[in-house]
């Protein structure tokens, strides 16, 4: 069968299981925008290519599956840049296409040409420039393989319009016709490795479980779940693992880091034994490196080696998959005298802790005595962090003179929507309340920016994630900052009726900058303020086919969250009007030690 | 300028890549990005037509070799790693050089050449172009030595490397194929050329 490579294009797209794609057509990618018309996958046609790769992003996550977006050359795959630097960052999968001059053009500055292979190199997990259309159904193939396999990531296959053009007989590559002798995933951990990491665990004090992201991208939260609820051992969740570990479980202490809970950040500072599982020691996690947790003794499961010794050095490191090294882990507990599940785990969900301990049924090995009753001073303490520094703000009604408290239009939005609602956050401020506020019990929940800490992801990502799970409800929480990068493309979600609701907490500042402005340089504000109206929120929702709503005070939140949740056939903006003051705590300063964590001016007196 | 490659801050990578476009911007990007130092490298065709080998020298003390080595396999088109201590390497380098040699100097510099077993490859009315092949100490040796007669013009390739033989009859053939990965290699064979290295200098 004759092909032009455009065709051959989408029909490896579609042969790879393409439901949708985010993009916008140019010139050089013409030829591919032709066949799009008789192919079963939908595109949704963005607003600025930004907007498709944050699309196919929050899309990637919710769903597991590569997101897939389609720009032009030159201009067009620069705009897409920022998302594949946030995909790389995050591990999301993601397969870009982009347009590229003709061959002949190439290295010559033709119009719309830009060196998009070179310009992605570091921040892909890998790119092809293809200049053969008898290389695209294997070049997709690899495409798909390299982003989806291992640890997930970005990947760009940049297409120069001749090779769009030329003619080439089809074939469906098979699984020996991938073409990359140097791509080897490790997804098994090395059962000595393993079988050490049981042993230390079996004999920590004060563990804990640093569970990162990627537990989620092996889908390894049920895993997660039994290994926790079989030990005792609680857990912490990274920003990228929110909703890995379900926040109402009582061993879970949630987010650790520069804005964590306190109990969560002080439990890896005293702990004996940190098990990381698919976290890389981020700087906002550890704060000041060598004060992170000195008395831990590491075991750090990654499937990318070189995560492993690459901030903290692990005294069991183990690269492999977090589900297969989870498992494994559990497998080899059990051999060492863990009692086995249907003994330990506390019926309807209640607290394993509680549970009649089964362990001493099979007293008949060492370790079988183990671990609850040797955690119970441990998990003593943790409960003993929790009530002394819980989450707090001023409830009062005083407190809302400056405004709304954002925590109190977060947990009016949490509470008044569905338990697996997704959340979808931008950067900064509101993304650290949502953290902090939401109750994440379902994986896939929250999409963020983690790593690159992109503004305006919000609004795109949340489109791409209504698409990816039409049947959930989606609520991008998001500054007022954010929202002016990328809401254009409401218009997009407007016009493809994907019902998104964007609850934007505009406090009419660059909160985050402001926040350390204030707390750092002596409240000089440089270049953070922005205008409570300017741009008129609900009149701009409007003008982009959305519902406005503004809400100003307290008792408008929960009618305007209600009647939000009633739209269906398109999107919804609320401007909820917060206050400008209000602060993220706990937080630790940059570069300091998590010992030196800032807790809520509340709680400073007898702190820490 | 302390010896080239034979202090321990310098170990030797020699990295199989696929024979593809882009690959040499691959590797050099990845070291600038992450802040490697690279000493030398040395792109060549391989034995198999599908691949090339780059051998390079990298300074770990700007980076743990681990994390270079780690970061390096997850370049796609990178299929192997072999690292190289040099204490455990056989390293080889060639030099051309262009040599003030007058009428008075041309015999010394002639028998210096001989005495490196290089070769005059080139002779003008008062210059010599010469080559000398060898480790790179021995280079740096010869280097050095025909500095005060005046270097007009003088290039390196960068070294290529490969790892010593084992000698010892418990080595086992299944042993031998698991060395490459293996950091810090601690044969000290005898090595032929530096030792008449030493005795040159």
């Amino acid at each position: 069968m004759r092909l032009t490579g455009a065709q051959a294009l989408i029909k490896s797209l579609e042969m790879q299981g393409v439901e949708v794609m985010f993009g916008l057509p140019g010139g050089a990618i013409l030829p591919v925008y032709d066949p799009i018309i008789d192919s079963s996958i939908r595109h949704v046609l963005v607003r600025h290519e930004q907007g498709a790769g944050h699309m196919a992003e929050g899309y990637a996550h919710v769903t597991g599956r590569p997101g897939v977006a389609m720009v032009t050359s030159g201009p067009g795959a620069t705009n897409i840049v920022t998302p594949l630097a946030d995909a790389y960052m995050d591990s999301i999968p993601l397969v870009v296409v982009t347009g590229q001059v003709a061959t002949s053009l190439i290295g010559t500055d033709g119009f719309q040409e830009s060196d998009i292979t070179g310009i992605t190199m570091g921040i892909t997990k890998h790119n092809w420039l293809v200049t053969d259309a008898a290389d695209i159904p294997r070049v997709v193939a690899e495409a798909f393989h390299v982003a989806t396999t291992g640890r997930p990531g970005p990947v760009l296959v940049d297409l120069p319009k001749d090779v769009a053009n030329a003619e080439m007989e089809w074939y469906s590559p098979g699984p020996d016709d991938l073409d990359l002798p140097g791509y080897r995933p490790v997804l098994e951990g090395d059962p000595a490795a393993v079988k050490k990491a049981a042993e230390l665990v079996l004999a920590a004090e004060r563990p804990v479980i640093y569970a990162g992201g990627g537990v989620l991208k092996a889908r390894g939260a049920d895993a997660l779940r039994e290994l926790a609820e079989r030990t005792g051992v609680p857990v912490v969740t990274t920003l990228m693992a929110r909703g890995a570990f379900p926040d109402s479980h009582p061993l879970c202490l949630g987010m650790p880091g520069m804005h964590g809970n306190y109990t969560a950040v002080t439990a890896m500072q005293r702990a004996d034994l940190l098990l990381a599982l698919g976290s890389r020691f981020d700087d906002r996690v550890t704060g000041r490196v060598d004060a992170f947790a000195p008395d831990a003794t590491v075991v750090h499961v990654d499937i990318d080696p070189a995560e492993l010794n690459k901030i903290r050095r692990a005294d069991v490191a183990i690269a492999g998959d977090c589900r297969i090294v989870t498992e494994a882990l559990l497998a080899a507990l059990e051999a060492l005298g863990l009692p086995h599940s249907a003994s330990t785990r506390a019926p309807g969900g209640g607290s394993p802790a509680d549970a009649p301990a089964g362990a001493e049924a099979l007293a008949g090995t060492p370790a079988a005595a183990l671990p609850r009753s040797r955690l119970a001073p441990w998990r003593a303490q943790l409960s003993e962090w929790q009530e002394r520094h819980p989450l707090v703000y001023d409830r009062s009604p005083e407190g809302s003179a400056n405004g709304l408290k954002p925590q109190f239009v977060l947990e009016t939005l949490r509470d008044a929507t569905p338990d697996d609602t997704i959340v979808v956050s931008g950067v900064g401020q509101h993304q650290m309340f949502a953290s902090q506020w939401w109750r994440f019990d379902h994986p896939y929940t929250w999409v963020n920016s983690g790593g690159l800490g992109t503004m305006g992801f919000a609004v795109p990502a949340s489109i791409g994630a209504k698409v990816g799970r039409p049947d959930r409800m989606v609520w991008a929480v998001d500054g007022d900052g954010c929202f002016q990068m990328t809401a254009q493309e409401l218009v997009t979600a407007s016009a493809e009726r994907i019902p998104v609701k964007v609850a934007i907490l505009n406090n009419a500042y660059l909160g985050m900058v402001r926040q350390w402005q204030e707390m750092f340089y002596e409240e000089r504000y440089s270049e953070v303020y922005l205008s409570p109206d300017l741009p008129d929120y609900v009149r701009w929702a409007e003008a982009m086919g959305c519902v406005g709503l503004r809400v100003e005070s307290p008792d408008e939140v929960g009618p305007a969250i209600d009647k939000a949740n009633d739209v269906d056939d398109r999107p919804v903006v609320i401007d909820f009007r917060t206050d400008a003051f209000e602060k993220v705590f706990p937080m630790v300063p940059a570069g300091a030690s998590n010992d030196d964590i800032v807790v809520d001016p509340a709680q400073q007196e007898g702190g820490r | 300028m302390p010896a080239f490659g034979t202090d321990k801050r310098h170990h030797t990578l020699t990295v199989l890549v696929e024979n593809k476009a882009g690959v040499l911007a691959r590797v050099a990007g990845l070291f600038s990005r992450r802040g490697y130092n690279i000493y030398s490298l040395a792109v060549a065709p391989s034995d198999d037509v599908r691949f090339s080998r780059i051998t390079i020298v990298v300074d770990v003390e700007s980076a743990p070799l681990e994390q270079v080595v780690k970061q390096l396999d997850k370049l796609v088109p990178v299929v192997s790693i072999t690292e190289l201590d040099p204490a455990s390497a056989r390293e080889r380098e060639l030099l051309l050089a262009t040599i003030e040699a007058g009428e008075s100097e041309r015999g010394q510099v002639i028998q210096l050449v001989n005495v490196f077993e290089g070769k005059i490859v080139d002779v003008g009315t008062d210059r010599l172009t010469v080559m000398v092949a060898g480790a790179p100490t021995k280079l740096d040796d010869f280097e050095d030595l025909v500095r005060g007669y005046g270097i007009v013009e003088l290039q390196r390739t960068g070294r290529v490397a490969l790892p010593k033989l084992v000698r010892s009859a418990a080595r086992t053939p299944a042993s031998l194929s698991d060395r490459p990965r293996a950091f810090g290699g601690s044969d000290h064979d005898h090595d032929p050329d530096s030792t008449e290295t030493e005795k040159a200098g």
